[in-house]
């Protein structure tokens, strides 16, 4: 496989892995909370480098993955203890952390593997540069492999928990009533959110993590009304883009994850503009013949 | 320390351009942001100011100079169209407003750092410290620059001087400012204007991923200490200006450390004290006044046994035991004890060997809170004709929060009874008036 198809995979597999996630953050209205977590995993991150070296392990990938769900610990903490309104509370939590992040990186700069440049768009150019090889036969890029085994994790436990998940999503009072706990599942996804944006975070970046998380729920939002559809249709987009942002970005020489989150913009305008049912030019069209019809 | 010295004395010149900006930046900002804040709009402040970046990349490609007004129209240009995107996606569509802010953010960012690797990767030697705009350099800032700040940031709190009364009414209540026929959605767009502009301004010290903290935490902070929109406004500019200095200081003592990070830290810090420590809505007043309400509960509660005992025994200056006060009602040993020597200290006990007695303070005292409780019995049964044994539980509980001026209502309401609704009867040592 050439270099230019290993990038697009593990691009591929960092969407496939968010669009899953995004699909139940953006219906449980917590994209910013998913920003939130991209933003405040990053002293977590430079910790489990400055342990382990360059290549952190997974054992350090989970500690990272745990400065997530203390986000959301902090969050929920300060809007109902200290009584902060709850966007400022968001807002002040992430900040705080990505800025401490940023000290650290910049401290230990002489220790570490990473630069404040990594932080906001990752260099997933140089993930072939680090390949997996074994009995000196090379298996392809080592970090293509750990996104591959989150995504098969995110996959299996998104299946095991689907109805959890499903009912929880949209009635938690019922999801209560029949005994599923809202609490367990709502940090079950935060933890998988704070896992996958850890594991992105070399090739992407923790900034344009976002994009993958957010956009590609959303494009499919727009297209339908059924859960198991629109994961489906974000992961199509979330791997469609990879591919477009990646041969954009070699066409014009500029980041390629910056890239990718254009392509995925490009396509929720698509989406925005052209779906037939949630569209502008759909819902117009609908508008008419209601009217056509009334007349 | 000769090195803060240095730094305080403004010496030097350029330390001086940077202080002088920086201080102005966060002042102004929060100025600014304390209506964003108050708009509960701190997202869409964070969506504006990642969203700022393409302009400024684009206004470097168009001019390919860096001067300070041209970037600042360029990061103007595309901060409104980011408000203008995220009104269209959540109105013209069935995305909500928080995921609308997360794709406008997250897709106008990485076109940003598309375009700014595309400048870079051109090789153009003006382009140096572009960069800089992501996690903000308080230490690059020249005369020229500063003059520009200087001119927006005074043009910002000139406008919300002017406005303060629009502004204030909008903030707090919307539909009270189109009840009086203020024009909303122009002042809307005069407040989304000035948001964007300070954070135009705001990026060259802070740094467009970061800047949201700078609207946002000084007013957070100052939300904390006072009730009154000026006092929030002024504390929360004092707030912003001293952690700009904070950050030019670090910046300035070690040049490679980006100044954003600093000044977020800083500002952070200081909402973390206002949220524990400031009086009345802090964590740490609200922990004391709540324990110390719960001592009191405490204490009456001991006063009351003793009195209930004393009644029983037909006497009321008894020196009793403690076990003897559990058997009445169980208390955690450790905590009567407590109570009992508060007591002793406040010349309501008195104590021999370890046995405890009331003293005639303390009696008055007792008879007070036993009189409130068959008080309130008797007004639970009579007025609100409650049952005769459901009266007691909450009596129980009201007893504790009666202010004389209460009592002394309820006994003229009830004519002064002789006795509760259980036939006790009703201790009063001089009758209340007023």
């Amino acid at each position: 496989m050439s270099f230019d198809y290993q990038i697009i995979l593990t691009g591929a597999l960092v969407a496939a892995s968010c669009a899953i996630l995004g699909c139940f953050l953006i219906l449980r209205k917590m994209a910013m909370i998913g920003d939130a977590i991209s933003h405040a995993v990053l002293p977590g991150i430079v910790i489990a480098f400055l342990i382990s070296g360059s290549r952190a392990s997974v054992p350090m990938l989970l500690g990272a993955a745990s400065f997530g769900v203390l986000t959301t610990f902090m969050i929920e903490w300060l809007s109902k203890k200290a009584r902060m309104q709850n966007d400022a509370a968001i807002g002040l939590v992430f900040t705080f952390l990505f800025a401490v992040g940023i000290i650290m990186l910049t401290l230990f700069a002489d220790k570490l593997d990473l630069d404040a440049h990594c932080v906001l768009h990752g260099e997933i150019a140089f993930v072939p540069l680090d390949q997996l090889i074994i009995n000196g036969i090379s298996f392809g890029p080592r970090k293509a492999w750990l996104l591959g085994g989150v995504f098969l994790f995110v996959v299996s436990i998104v299946i095991i928990g689907y109805r959890a998940l499903f009912i929880t999503t949209f009635d938690t009072a019922y999801a209560v009533s029949i005994g599923i706990s809202a609490v367990v599942w709502h940090y079950v996804l935060m933890a998988l959110v704070s896992l996958v944006t850890v594991v992105s975070f070399e090739a992407v970046g923790a900034v344009l993590v976002v994009a993958f998380l957010v956009v590609p729920a959303a494009t499919a939002y727009l297209l339908t009304d059924n859960l198991l559809k629109m994961i489906f249709i974000a992961v199509t987009v979330g791997i469609l883009s990879s591919f477009a942002g990646y041969f954009f970005a070699k066409f014009i020489d500029g980041s390629i994850p910056g890239a990718m989150s254009t392509a995925l913009g490009f396509f929720f305008l698509l989406s925005f503009i052209f779906s037939p049912k949630y569209g502008l030019i759909g819902k117009r069209l609908a508008k008419k013949r209601e009217v056509f019809q009334n007349t | 320390m000769k090195e803060l010295l240095e730094f305080l004395s403004l010496a030097n010149a350029n330390v001086r351009y940077v202080v002088l900006g920086v201080m102005l930046l966060g002042a102004s900002t929060a100025v600014v942001g304390s209506f964003t804040f108050l708009r509960k709009k701190a997202l869409v402040g964070d969506a504006i100011a990642h969203s700022v970046l393409p302009g400024i990349c684009l206004a470097f490609m168009f001019s390919q100079y860096k001067h300070p007004l041209v970037l600042l129209i360029g990061a103007f240009i595309s901060g409104w169209l980011s408000i203008l995107s995220i009104d269209i996606i959540s109105k013209k569509s069935r995305i909500k407003s928080d995921t609308a802010i997360a794709i406008v953010l997250s897709v106008f960012f990485g076109i940003g750092i598309l375009l700014l690797t595309y400048i870079q990767s051109t090789g153009n030697a003006a382009q140096a410290g572009l960069d800089s705009f992501l996690f903000g350099q308080a230490a690059s800032l020249i005369r020229e620059d500063v003059m520009v700040l200087g001119a927006v940031c005074f043009l910002l709190v000139l406008t919300i001087y002017f406005f303060f009364k629009e502004f204030s009414i909008l903030s707090f209540d919307a539909d009270y400012a189109t009840s009086l026929g203020l024009p909303v959605r122009f002042l809307e767009v005069i407040l989304s204007t000035l948001t964007v502009l300070a954070i135009a301004v705001g990026i060259q010290a802070v740094g467009v991923v970061l800047m949201a903290a700078m609207l946002i935490t000084p007013a957070a902070a100052a939300r904390y200490w006072t009730n009154n929109l000026t006092k929030m406004i002024v504390l929360a500019a004092l707030f912003g200006a001293f952690s700009g200095l904070f950050g030019s200081y670090i910046s300035y003592s070690a040049p490679k450390m980006p100044t954003g990070p600093w000044i977020i830290v800083c500002i952070t810090i200081i909402a973390f004290v206002s949220l524990a420590f400031a009086p009345e809505r802090g964590l740490f007043f609200k922990w004391k006044r709540k324990r110390s309400k719960e001592i009191n509960t405490l204490d009456e509660n001991v006063l009351k046994i003793f009195f209930h005992l004393g009644e029983q025994e037909n006497n009321m200056f008894a020196a009793r035991k403690i076990p003897a006060l559990q058997k009445r009602r169980y208390f955690d040993e450790k905590k009567v004890l407590q109570s009992l020597k508060r007591m002793m200290r406040a010349g309501q006990i008195e104590q021999e060997d370890n046995t405890w007695k009331l003293t005639e303070t303390g009696l008055v005292e007792a008879k007070r809170i036993a009189r409130i409780h068959r008080l309130w019995e008797m007004y639970m049964s009579k007025f609100l004709r409650m049952p005769a044994d459901h009266v007691h539980e909450g009596a129980e509980s009201l007893e504790h929060f009666f202010t004389p001026s209460m009592e002394a209502m309820l006994e003229q309401d009830l004519d002064f009874p002789e006795t509760d609704p259980h036939d006790k009867p009703i201790p009063y040592t001089v009758k209340n008036e007023f």
